[in-house]
């Protein structure tokens, strides 16, 4: 059983790690930071963090001021605040302008559970994909996370992180981390499985399934959605006989748009997309969530075999 | 505090001069903002041209004193003041909204002496904030400037940053609020009315000042005494005239986004000669 972090802590603690390092680091919230635990580095450089209280839109615009003054700034909250309420500020004060600003959002998808539709982002992958020239990163455990948050950290531009809420299981042995390039976690010829965040585990869990029908299905994880690693998705496309795409996300516009778009454009290939069809989420646990939106790996297998028959 | 006549002067030779610059700009562009660009006109070359601590040939100066145009729309006004700063050649100001040029319909990055981009209303109150943030942490002594419009403060994240800029004592913040009471629709008081303002600006925390945002002495003491006010962000609230200078643009709402056609250009030309 290997361990299970919560990303969010993770990066409470990487941005700590940065802040003691650099001192242009500055840190901004609002009022979320409990949660997020941007707190930690609150308490670390209070000087250096700013609690913008529930004012999303200027927790962006502020963020874009300090960056025009040489500051590398996050910027945290929810995810369906950071994308859906602050998607202007975003649009227009950070990514027109270059400004050198990380989002980086907690509690995204529908695993936030109870709290209900409201506040589960499902939506915020393909609302910030259309904005050119901004990085868009999920990590799909506790390491990874550290990875991106340090990556970002050194990397002069717009990024959006996306965590979630829930512990998540650390996966063992993935490839080095690179920016842009997907992790090959298991190869295979039958089937490809591209997956994101905590779909990624899902994915390896259907892969093992399937590799006891003797079916080898190769799974991706696809960490970084934009700039998207395209020779990985040809690959797929050319060297198996189709693509399922997973995400904890609408099935429109997040990763399966960006894999169908490069499929389509490079080597059409079958692909089915698991994700949320046209709908809202609900209050629930997360795994009756995960179950209820066909999410679970049982959900992937099947996909899996629709490709292959 | 009384200024020299001749400083007065000046600045009013200088505003006349800008106000004919943004008419030839857009009146050749074809379309733009004469209404506001022409409210603001008398705030901004005061500013720029009396106030603004900045070297227009290293326009990154880091202890470069900030201005932000949160009414991106009136960025003929900007463009005119920062090419006569010597930012770029004033030739350059035939180009308006042409494809390809340095000079944008609202606001863009790459045009020398702009900080950030604007357009979207009600966010560069936001910006400015984050730039007097800076400065505090940084330990810099540079001021930071927005300019606002009266129809942009409708806009809900101005207020978000009003009270932010007050929590955070924002001494070094001054914004500067064209009330020239027209919005694209109408009239502010009919439209959606902001009274009682000054009151809802010093509620939030901020230093008040209201001025006639046409008279020079007054602008320029207003910006002495936001300066002197080190514990709180200041504001000043300009009354003016929509399409200030020119007979037939001054209170007609039809000004605020339409370009003058060339006839209309001429004569308001002659009027500002």
């Amino acid at each position: 059983m290997s361990e299970k972090m919560m990303a969010r802590d993770v990066y409470g603690e990487t941005l700590v790690e940065l802040g003691r390092k650099n001192k242009d680091i500055v840190v901004l919230d609002a009022d979320l930071s409990g949660s997020t635990r941007t707190v930690k580095f609150g308490k670390a450089f209070p000087e250096r963090f700013f609690n913008i209280g529930v004012a999303e839109q200027n927790l962006i615009g502020v963020a874009g001021g300090l960056a025009s003054c040489n500051k590398t700034v996050f910027a945290s909250t929810f995810a369906i605040f950071a994308s859906g309420r602050a998607w202007d500020q975003v649009r227009n004060t950070i990514v027109y302008n270059k400004l050198n600003v990380k989002i980086v959002a907690s509690h995204a998808g529908i695993t936030v559970g109870p709290d209900g539709a409201s506040h589960q982002a499902v939506e915020d992958i393909a609302l910030f994909r259309v904005l050119p020239e901004m990085v868009i990163m999920v990590p799909c455990d506790g390491p990874q996370t550290r990875d991106i948050i340090r990556l970002a950290a050194g990397y002069k531009g717009p990024v959006y992180v996306r965590m979630g809420r829930a512990k998540i299981p650390t996966i063992e042995n993935k490839p080095k981390f690179e920016m842009g390039k997907a992790q090959i976690l298991r190869q295979g010829r039958d089937v490809s499985i591209i997956a994101c965040g905590i779909m990624v585990k899902n994915a390896l869990d259907a892969a093992g399934i399937l590799a006891q029908e003797n079916k080898q299905a190769r799974v991706v994880n696809m960490h970084t959605i934009k700039p998207i690693d395209r020779q990985a998705i040809i690959d797929c496309a050319k060297q198996t006989k189709g693509i399922v795409v997973c995400e904890e996300h609408m099935i429109n516009g997040g990763l399966a748009g960006a894999v169908s778009e490069v499929s389509s454009e490079s080597a059409p290939v079958p692909i089915q997309r698991i994700g949320i069809k046209n709908r809202f989420g609900q209050s629930g646990s997360p795994d009756e969530l995960l179950k209820k939106y066909n999410l679970t790996a049982g959900d992937i297998v099947e996909a899996c075999r629709k490709l292959m028959q | 505090m009384s200024y020299p006549d001749k400083q007065i002067k000046e600045l009013e030779q200088k505003a006349r001069k800008i106000r004919r610059m943004i008419i030839q700009m857009i009146t050749r562009a074809g379309s733009g903002h004469p209404g506001g660009s022409l409210s603001s006109t008398d705030l901004i070359t005061c500013l720029y041209f009396a106030e603004l601590r900045h070297k227009p040939e290293t326009p990154k100066w880091p202890d470069r004193d900030r201005f932000h145009m949160s009414k991106g729309h009136c960025c003929p006004l900007w463009y005119a003041v920062l090419a006569e700063s010597g930012y770029f050649k004033v030739d350059e100001l035939r180009n308006l909204r042409k494809l390809g040029s340095i000079l944008q319909g609202h606001p863009d990055w790459r045009t020398p002496g702009v900080n950030v981009a604007s357009g979207s209303l009600g966010q560069g109150l936001s910006v400015t904030l984050g730039m007097s943030l800076a400065g505090k942490l940084d330990k810099r002594d540079y001021r930071v400037y927005c300019l606002l419009g009266d129809g942009e403060i409708q806009e809900g994240q101005i207020w978000e940053a009003a009270m932010a800029a007050s929590h955070y004592k924002c001494g070094n913040l001054c914004a500067i609020l064209d009330y020239n009471g027209y919005q694209i629709d109408g009239k502010i008081s009919e439209i959606m009315n902001l009274e009682p303002l000054a009151g809802k600006w010093q509620a939030f925390g901020w230093n008040t000042i209201e001025i006639n945002g046409h008279d020079i002495s007054q602008i320029l003491q207003a910006f002495g005494q936001a300066k002197d006010m080190k514990s709180k962000p200041s504001i000043i609230i300009a009354r003016t005239i929509k399409g200030k200078g020119v007979s037939f643009m001054e209170n007609v709402v039809d000004f605020h986004g339409r370009a003058p056609t060339a006839e209309e250009g001429e004569k308001a030309l002659k009027e500002l000669a």
